[in-house]
């Protein structure tokens, strides 16, 4: 069994902003990238540990901006579309703004 | 930049070879390059393990440092690149390592180099780069469990430290110590972000504060960002810190406080080779000595 | 004819983190502004900015019958009466400015607001965009110097752009060293310049959708007057901005006008 729990997003000054994609549950199906309305997601194919899978990822040009991406779906009040989506529970959204 | 300010941000740059490893006969002989973002990383193993590394700053073109990290890790060897049987590359973004056979995350390079550091109780690897940070959980084999990098922000990765160096007019080196010589500790810094630091630290100095105490209130906010990140993915002893900041002491001792674990220490690198900065290039080498084997089997 | 004595006389100051901003009104007329760094000592710089714009109003400082602070430095203002938020200043301003604004963007020097009001300026909703450089004016600033243009210069600079480039860092530290690699890779200037205010638009943007955006849409702060930004935000929003004359006052303006409010004892 492998898997491997990823964090896309990071944490600066005014919070933390993750999307996580746990490799374990999903299989690559891709309806979290259908659902979501700002093409954050996609389906990539890594190879961590010399093995090969599919799994949705955040794109690289949106792991940086996660917090401005994602701030659309209102990740800190409701459940985000692409999290909604996922049958598996493959997917999840940790939104954690610092209050000014 | 100028020459005088570069001073202040080097880490040395060295190379080191284990004469005893000279390779004889049927060894296999592998190698791992990690050209990072600020430095390049390259060792040499004999039956997986160490014979040479060598850890150098990075230039402009990722290739060329490939190239020229491999060079000096070669140097004093008695070998030729052409006799090294498997090269893993690895690194920083779309790395380029023009000699290497294959090419692995340097997540999953960072992990095994840990595992082989430090053996099997290494559950926790917080791996501070010169322009990232990352925390990753693996398990005793070296697997990598879960993974998250933060390069969005300066504060707390080499760079960021590299500006606060210059800021405050010492060299990197010996933050860390300086950092830990105050009698109370103050408290951290309300603002992490280093741009602002510019002002907030010459704010402290005007105050009264001295270069010690400054350092402190940062080291202590960088820490606690750090601790942050650890506590996401959930931080399980054995705890390791790999990367430029390992060798701040200041952030070291600071973050076993805040966690309440010790972190391993690292062990006589400059004897053995096992390196805590060269972990990267280490476990690549390792995936070569496992890749290479395959392709024979 | 109006006495003096009929009058209301209402001061506000914005102790911003780079400049200290005061405006005086009588009644609902603008009669006199100032505008001083914040330097090391703000209390003593905002004093100084009060004295001189006392002196255009050619009042003393008894006649003020209530001065109202705001700003980051808000607890060192000086000759205070009562204090507002910084997001309330903004609402109260904009619509001031303009009857029909709902949205106001503000972009400081270290911090970013976008406040939703309604026609009374009431605050409705707000983001703040804090403790980051990156989304401030700090991120323009830090840039200019890497690109080596003089702040002043970098608007029009940009305008001559065609936006051929992008810069994708998400923080001053790490943007200074962007810019200087693409100097090394030859790209032009101008365009440089362009991907900068692009940059800093994308998130003030964002920001913005994250509250909503309500026509009209009001641009206010020191960086309202730079023609890259402006321009840079008006690209990214996709909606007409808005941008009043004297736009670094309108927090000091907000903070008299609650000012006025109160000396008239409601």
């Amino acid at each position: 069994m492998r898997f491997i729990i990823t964090y896309y997003g990071y944490m600066d000054g005014s919070g933390e902003y993750y999307i996580v994609v746990d490799s374990e549950k999903c299989n690559g199906c891709g309806e979290c990238v259908t659902h979501c309305p700002k093409q954050v997601l996609e389906i990539i194919q890594t190879m961590v540990d010399l093995e090969e899978q599919l799994v949705a990822a955040v794109k690289e040009e949106h792991r940086k901006n996660i917090k401005y991406s994602c701030s659309a779906c209102r990740p800190e009040k409701a459940t985000t579309p692409c999290v909604s989506a996922c049958k598996r529970k493959a997917i999840t959204c940790i939104w954690k703004p610092k209050a000014p | 930049m100028s020459e005088e300010n570069q001073q202040y941000w080097r880490w040395r740059e060295y190379h080191l070879v284990i004469p005893e490893r000279k390779p004889k006969g049927s060894n296999i002989i592998t190698a791992g390059v990690d050209v990072g973002s600020v430095s390049s990383k390259a060792a040499i193993m004999i039956d997986g393990q160490i014979y040479s590394v060598s850890i150098m700053r990075t230039g402009s073109s990722s290739s060329d440092s490939a190239r020229r990290v491999m060079e000096w890790t070669l140097e004093g060897t008695g070998l030729k690149l052409s006799d090294i049987h498997y090269i893993v590359g690895t690194g920083y973004g779309r790395v380029n390592v023009p000699m290497a056979h294959n090419t692995l995350t340097e997540i999953a390079c960072h992990a095994k180099g840990a595992n082989y550091i430090w053996g099997p109780t290494v559950r926790t690897i917080l791996d501070v780069g010169g322009q990232d940070i990352k925390a990753i959980k693996c398990d005793e084999k070296g697997k990598v469990l879960a993974f998250l990098m933060n390069d969005k922000c300066a504060a707390g990765t080499g760079r960021g430290m590299e500006v606060l160096a210059d800021l405050l007019k010492i060299s990197i080196e010996e933050m860390g110590e300086m950092s830990l010589r105050v009698d109370e500790e103050p408290d951290p810094v309300s603002c992490t972000c280093v741009a602002f630091a510019r002002t907030e630290a010459m704010g402290l100095l005007r105050r009264g504060w001295s270069k010690e105490k400054v350092l402190a209130a940062y080291m202590r906010a960088m820490a606690t960002r750090m601790c942050n990140l650890l506590e996401r993915v959930g931080c399980e002893r054995d705890l390791v810190v790999t990367g430029g900041q390992s060798r701040n002491i200041g952030i070291i001792r600071r973050i076993e406080k805040m966690l309440g674990m010790n972190t391993l220490p690292p062990p006589k690198w400059e004897e053995n080779g096992l390196d805590p900065m060269a972990a990267g290039a280490i476990g690549a080498a390792l995936f070569a000595k496992a890749l290479y084997e395959k392709t024979k089997s | 004819m109006k006495f003096r004595g009929d009058s209301m006389i209402a001061a506000g100051i914005d102790m911003g983190v780079q400049n200290i901003k005061i405006v005086i009104l009588q009644d609902k007329e603008v009669i006199a502004r100032s505008i001083i760094p914040s330097g090391f000592e703000p209390r003593r710089a905002a004093e100084k900015a009060f004295e001189e714009a006392l002196k255009e109003a050619k009042l003393s400082l008894k006649e003020i019958q209530h001065v109202t602070a705001t700003g980051t430095g808000v607890e060192m203002a000086p000759y205070t009466d009562s204090t507002i938020s910084m997001i309330a200043a903004d609402a109260r301003a904009g619509v001031f400015l303009y009857p029909s604004a709902r949205t106001i963007i503000d972009v400081g020097a270290e911090e970013s607001r976008v406040v939703v009001c309604d026609e009374k300026g009431t605050v409705l909703e707000f983001a703040i965009n804090e403790r980051c450089a990156a989304g401030s004016g700090a991120f323009l600033e830090a840039m200019a110097r890497a690109l080596e243009v003089r702040l002043e210069e970098m608007g029009v600079l940009s305008l001559e752009a065609k936006g051929t480039v992008s810069i994708n860092a998400t923080c001053v530290i790490f943007g200074e060293t962007d810019v200087v690699s693409l100097i090394h890779k030859r790209e032009p200037k101008h365009e440089i310049a362009r991907a900068i205010y692009d940059a800093l638009a994308d998130r003030i943007t964002s920001i913005a959708h994250r509250v909503g955006i309500r026509p009209d849409v009001i641009l206010v702060g020191g960086l309202a007057k730079d023609l890259g930004f402006t321009a840079a935000l008006k690209r990214k929003l996709e909606t007409e901005i808005f941008v009043p004359e004297n736009p670094e006052y309108a927090g000091a303006l907000g903070a008299a006008l609650h000012a006025l409010n109160k000396a008239g004892g409601r």
